[in-house]
C-alpha cells in the first residue's frame, strides 16, 4: 500500500544518466567566455548523422535519461530534428540549449513536432547594445524573438544568464526581463574559468561586493515571484572556500560528446594534458564509460591525494574540479584550489587580487574568433 | 502562504504540473519526473499517487489506491495528503482548474 511518498534523488548507480552531445564546435557568436576548447578549429571532423545516431542509441542502452544538444551553436547542424526525433523516439528527455541565432519559427515548430522536450536560452544583459558588444554580433534583437516564440510553443524554457562583472549589475533588470518573457526557470551562472573565460579572466571576473548586490536582488526577487519562476544562482567558486561537487564527481553520472566524437567526462577536460579521449567511431559507448582509463582515472575517491584523501568532506564535493587543478596547479590529481583547505588555495586569492586591483590597466576582451596567436599572447 | 499550499480537499483534482514529464523508467525500475536538467526517481509509492494525478479528485485517487492495494483507508488518506502537499510544495503537481 502506499506509504508515505518519500522520494530519492537518482545516483545513477554506475549510469551516465547525462549525456551531453556537443553538435559541432562552430558558432556565429564570438563570446569571450565560451566553454569550447582555445583551438577549437582543430576538430573540424564532425559526426554524422548516422554516427550521432548510433551514439544516442548506446546512450540508452547505457541508461541515459536526460539529452542535451549542445555545441558550438547546435542550430548550426541542419539535422538537428531528425537527431531530436530519434531521440525522441528512445525515450530521452531533450534539453536543446541554443544561443537562439538561427532558431526560426519554422525550425521551432519542426523541434516541437520531432518531441523535444525543453529548451535552455541564454541572454547576456537586458541591455541591446551591451549584449551585442558581448558575443560580438548583432544578437540580442534575435534572442527576445526566439525567447518570445519559444513560450509561444509551450516549451518550457530556461534562461541562461552568464554572469560576469559586465553584467552582473543588471541582475535586478534581467530579472524584469524574464519575468515579462515569462520564463520557467531564470540561471544566473556564473561563469567557469576555463578555455576562454581563463583567456579573459582578469576582465571577466566580479568583485566580492558586485556578488554580493546580485545576490541580495535574486533572494527579494525569490520572495516577491514565489513559485512562478525558479531562480538559480550559481557561485562562482573563486569565493566558495569550498570547491564545486564538479559533474557530481568524474565518470559518476556525466558523459559528453564532443563534435569529432571524443568521449568526455566533462566538457571541459579536454584541456587535461596527458589524458587520451578515444572517440565513439573507434570504441562502444559502453566501453568509452566503463573501461576507457580516462574514465577510470578520476571515478570514486582512490585516486586522491592529500588533503582530499583524509577529508572528512570529500564525498561531497569528490576534490572539486580535475580541470581547474591541472590548470592552476599542474595536476589534475591534486586537490581543486578553490577550496581553501588546498595547498594552493593562494592562486585563486591572487587571482581575485589582481582582477580586483584598481590600478590594473584594462585589456580588452579577446574574443572567440581571435587568433591563436592573440589567445597566446592573452594568456601569457 | 496564498491557499495553493493549502491541504488538498476531496473534490481538487490534483494533475501532474506540465513543466514536468512522468513516465515509467525500465532502467531504473521505477516512475520519474523528468524536468528541465533534472531527473527524480520515485519509490513505489510516490510513482502509485502521480500516475493517478491524471484530473481525477482527490477522492477518487484514493479510493482507487484503496482498491487496488487493499489498504486502510486512513491510513491511504493521511500518505496521499501527506505526499500531495510535499509534491505541491515542490511544483510537481497543481490543482486542476
Amino acid at each position: 500500500m502506499p506509504k508515505d511518498g518519500s522520494v530519492v534523488r537518482l545516483d545513477g548507480q554506475g549510469k551516465p544518466l547525462w549525456l551531453v552531445l556537443e553538435l559541432t564546435y562552430r558558432c556565429p557568436l564570438a563570446c569571450p567566455w565560451c566553454s569550447n576548447p582555445v583551438d577549437y578549429e582543430r576538430y573540424d571532423n564532425e559526426l554524422t548523422t548516422e554516427e550521432w545516431k548510433r551514439v544516442l542509441r548506446e546512450g540508452r542502452e547505457l541508461g541515459a535519461l536526460q539529452l542535451g544538444f549542445t555545441g558550438g551553436e547546435p542550430m548550426l547542424r541542419k539535422d538537428l530534428e531528425e537527431l531530436v526525433g530519434e531521440a525522441h523516439c528512445l525515450g530521452y528527455y531533450t534539453n536543446l540549449i541554443t544561443s537562439g541565432i538561427g532558431l526560426s519559427e519554422a525550425r521551432l515548430k519542426a523541434l516541437k513536432e520531432a518531441g523535444l522536450n525543453q529548451i535552455q536560452l541564454s541572454i547576456q544583459s537586458s541591455d541591446r547594445a551591451m549584449t551585442d558588444a558581448l558575443v560580438g554580433a548583432r544578437a540580442f534583437d534575435h534572442k527576445l524573438k526566439a525567447a518570445r516564440l519559444i513560450k509561444a510553443y509551450g516549451f518550457p524554457m530556461v534562461l541562461n544568464v552568464p554572469v560576469f562583472r559586465q553584467n552582473i549589475e543588471l541582475a535586478g533588470d534581467i530579472l524584469a526581463m524574464a519575468e515579462d518573457i515569462g520564463v520557467d526557470y531564470l540561471e544566473f551562472a556564473n561563469i567557469q574559468y576555463y578555455n576562454w573565460a581563463m583567456v579573459n579572466r582578469n576582465e571577466l571576473l566580479p568583485t566580492r561586493e558586485q556578488l554580493q548586490r546580485a545576490e541580495t536582488v535574486v533572494r527579494e526577487a525569490r520572495k516577491r515571484l514565489g513559485g512562478k519562476m525558479t531562480i538559480y544562482f550559481v557561485i562562482p567558486d573563486y569565493y566558495e572556500e569550498r570547491p564545486k561537487a564538479c559533474m557530481n564527481g568524474w565518470g559518476s553520472i556525466h558523459l559528453t560528446i564532443a563534435p569529432d566524437g571524443a568521449a568526455l567526462p566533462c566538457q571541459e577536460s579536454r584541456l587535461i594534458t596527458g589524458l587520451a579521449f578515444p572517440t565513439v567511431r573507434e570504441k562502444s559507448l559502453a566501453w568509452l564509460w566503463n573501461e576507457s582509463p580516462t574514465f577510470r582515472k578520476f571515478r570514486g575517491t582512490d585516486w586522491m591525494k592529500e588533503p582530499c584523501a583524509s577529508c572528512d568532506e570529500k564525498e561531497r564535493d569528490f576534490g572539486g574540479c580535475r580541470c581547474q587543478a591541472l590548470l592552476l596547479t599542474g595536476d589534475a590529481a591534486n586537490t581543486d584550489p578553490a577550496c581553501a583547505r588546498s595547498p594552493h588555495h593562494h592562486l585563486i586569492l591572487e587571482a581575485v587580487a589582481r582582477a580586483g586591483d584598481p590600478s590594473r590597466s584594462h585589456e580588452p576582451l579577446v574574443m572567440r574568433r581571435a587568433t591563436q596567436a592573440e589567445v597566446d599572447i592573452a594568456l601569457g | 502562504m496564498n491557499d495553493e499550499s493549502e491541504k488538498f480537499s476531496p473534490r481538487d483534482r490534483p494533475v501532474i504540473n506540465p513543466l514536468y514529464l512522468f513516465r515509467w523508467e525500465d532502467s531504473q525500475q521505477a516512475y520519474v519526473l523528468l524536468y528541465p536538467e533534472g531527473v527524480v526517481k520515485l519509490n513505489d509509492s510516490a510513482g502509485e499517487i502521480l500516475k493517478r494525478c491524471d484530473g481525477r479528485t482527490l477522492t477518487e485517487l484514493t479510493a482507487d489506491l484503496q482498491r487496488e492495494f487493499d489498504a486502510d483507508a486512513q491510513l491511504v488518506e493521511r500518505g496521499v495528503q501527506k505526499f500531495l502537499e510535499e509534491s505541491h510544495a515542490k511544483g510537481w503537481i497543481r490543482r486542476q482548474a
